[in-house]
């Protein structure tokens, strides 16, 4: 999946609503962190949210769905199976800001994310995303996107940093320390 | 304009003069680390090269640290399996700085690095855990990143895209009382700013506490500015900082010091006087949920732990085993014990400390980080209450997310242990 950015329109439905302070360990719990594949993580998002895991698990969520969060989302740990997990259910995350590694680690593994500091939406809202705002198809109502840190377009333009830092590697530009 | 510490350490690093706040960087990295999880750095590696036609090898084997402490000795077969798959990379490699799961030279992550002099003042270190802003303790530019990113350091040696963060000037003075650590600074310190109070930024402590604070303390501050959000924690070097490198890593070569200009640009400063502090808790389930001990005092708890790469090291040990000396802990609690590093453990062993935690009724635990997080050793029931010097205690952090986790120095785990409940030691010892 090419990970998109600001400016990549859609529509998705809220299914899961989480405050702010969502750490790793909410989305994904240290007990499962033995599993590294992407193939492997999915099962573990959210486990300990029993019934949302269990929904996920069961493919009852459809692609393109939207988890809306409050700020610090996915604070904590650097483990990147957080992300690997959501992004093998096709979510895509809307939250009002993001821990650092977490931004980082979506940015580089593909995940689409969104920084909407003043998002407002209930699970079963219909988000129609736009280039710089998020609409809120049932209260009519726009909240203004932020545009992820500078730095990170380059590597969501090559389509993650695996084939970015592989394209560096054939241009042979590694350091020499 | 002059620099701040990380600026100046992202300029060197990335061959300019200078470079401002916002700028997009990309440091050449001095050391790069990983714990078990190099097993899935490893196979981001190999992603790379995939259809490149090159031969999959480190930028400088050097340079890579990776030492087993997640979950040691191993707690399930695809961990033990995973691990095996490291050692073969480490020797295929030739990467020196391997650290096994062995008693004379194994430990936590963050406990070898410094202890080893792996660090240095003015490095630039990346780790694939967010505690790796533990190193700033050395005047180092360290903080976390995830395994593909350190698959790509890995593969380049540099780190890519990185822009030069904000920093905050937290100027703490005055002397810390009796029973008042560098645990209960930093957790006053991210109640003040809160969990995301310091994100994307850098925190840098200055002031006379700091000055006489021992390297000891100084980690456990850049350890948990993560837990404020920090990208990093950075201490500007000093002459304790080449007493901690001399001494204790046994580094004998020239150390050169690099500092934050006098004239630095800081975007917010923080004072503190530690003079007025008393002993902290974070309550559950967030690290920024901070009162003093004095107003929880009398919660149940049903275990303690002590360790860990915030609070394992010979200071913190020997400042439980002083309170706890010739005392038995309270038939209410069970106590576990983690040293961060088996050369503490060895210590330890050796000063009589490890008797009189034991004698106490602690049960000393290999070093290792599993109960932090809840993936191996000391697991909580259901309603169980824990008092922990470690450094999160999320919903769900020690393994059960029906237990909840209160956060503490060592003085206040190891007061609390002989009473069974929380307890100020300033109140409970010196009566």
């Amino acid at each position: 999946m090419i990970p998109k950015s600001k400016g990549s329109p859609g529509t998705g439905k809220v299914v899961f609503k989480l405050g702010d302070n969502v750490s790793t360990d909410a989305i994904y719990p240290g007990r499962f962190m033995a599993t590294v594949l992407s193939s492997e993580t999915p099962q573990y998002a959210f486990a300990d949210y029993q019934e949302f895991n269990c929904r996920l698990r069961n493919q009852e969520i459809p692609q393109g769905s939207v988890v809306a969060a409050g700020s610090n989302f996915g604070c904590g740990s650097s483990r990147e199976q957080a992300v690997s997990a959501l992004k093998g259910h096709g979510l895509i995350i809307i939250a009002r800001g993001f821990a650092r590694i977490f931004l980082q680690n979506a940015v580089n593994l593909g995940l689409p994310l969104y920084v909407c500091p003043e998002l407002e939406a209930e699970i079963g809202d219909e988000l129609k995303i736009k280039s710089d705002q998020v609409l809120n198809t049932r209260t009519h109502k726009s909240y203004p996107l932020e545009p992820l840190p500078a730095a990170r377009g380059a590597i969501i333009a090559a389509g993650g940093l695996i084939p970015y830092t592989r394209a560096r590697l054939m241009n042979n530009s590694r350091h020499e320390n | 304009m002059g620099m701040t510490l990380v600026q100046k350490i992202l300029a060197r690093a990335s061959g300019r003069p200078s470079v401002a706040v916002g700028e997009v960087v990309e440091p050449a990295v001095d050391l790069a680390m990983s714990h078990e999880n190099a097993a899935l750095v490893l196979n981001q590696f190999l992603e790379i090269y995939k259809g490149t036609g090159l031969w999959p090898q480190i930028w400088n084997p050097s340079r890579i640290a990776i030492i087993f402490d997640h979950r040691v000795p191993a707690e399930s077969s695809k961990t033990a399996t995973n691990q095996k798959k490291v050692r073969e990379f480490v020797s295929q490699q030739g990467i020196q700085k391997f650290h096994d799961i062995r008693g004379d030279q194994g430990g936590i992550c963050h406990q070898i690095l410094p202890e080893n002099g792996y660090v240095r003042p003015g490095y630039v270190v990346v780790g694939t855990d967010s505690h790796t802003t533990t190193h700033g303790a050395l005047g180092a530019f360290a903080f976390g990143i995830g395994a593909t990113e350190m698959a790509s350091v890995w593969a380049l040696g540099t780190v890519l895209n990185v822009e030069v963060p904000e920093t905050i000037k937290v100027y703490v003075h005055g002397q810390l009382p009796k029973y008042v650590t560098a645990k209960d600074l930093i957790l006053h310190l991210i109640g003040k700013i809160s969990a995301q109070g310091a994100n994307f930024k850098v925190i840098e402590f200055h002031g006379d506490t700091i000055r006489r604070m021992p390297t000891s303390g100084r980690l456990v501050l850049c350890n948990m500015s993560v837990e404020a959000g920090a990208t990093a924690g950075i201490v500007p070097p000093d002459d304790e900082t080449v007493a901690y490198l001399r001494n204790e890593a046994g580094i004998k070569e020239d150390i050169q010091l690099i500092y934050p200009d006098p004239d630095a640009s800081y975007c917010d400063a923080v004072d503190v006087d530690a003079s007025t502090l008393l002993p902290q808790l974070a309550c559950p389930h967030t690290v920024d949920n901070v009162v003093a001990v004095r107003e929880k005092e009398g919660t149940r708890i049903d275990q303690i732990v002590i360790g860990s790469c915030t609070n394992g090291r010979y200071d913190d040990l020997a400042a439980a085993a002083r309170i706890l000396k010739g005392k038995k802990i309270s038939p209410q609690v069970r106590m576990l014990v983690f040293p961060a590093s088996w050369r503490i453990y060895r210590r330890i062993a050796r000063e009589g400390i490890l008797d009189d935690l034991v004698n106490a009724g602690a049960v000393i635990m290999n070093p290792g980080c599993g109960c932090c997080l809840g993936v191996h050793q000391g697991a909580l029931a259901d309603e169980d209450v824990a008092l922990s010097t470690t450094n999160r205690n999320f919903l769900g952090r020690m393994g059960n997310p029906k237990s909840q986790v209160f956060l503490c120095s060592p003085e206040v785990a190891a007061a609390s242990a002989l009473t069974g409940v929380i307890t100020d030691p300033g109140r409970s010892l010196t009566a």
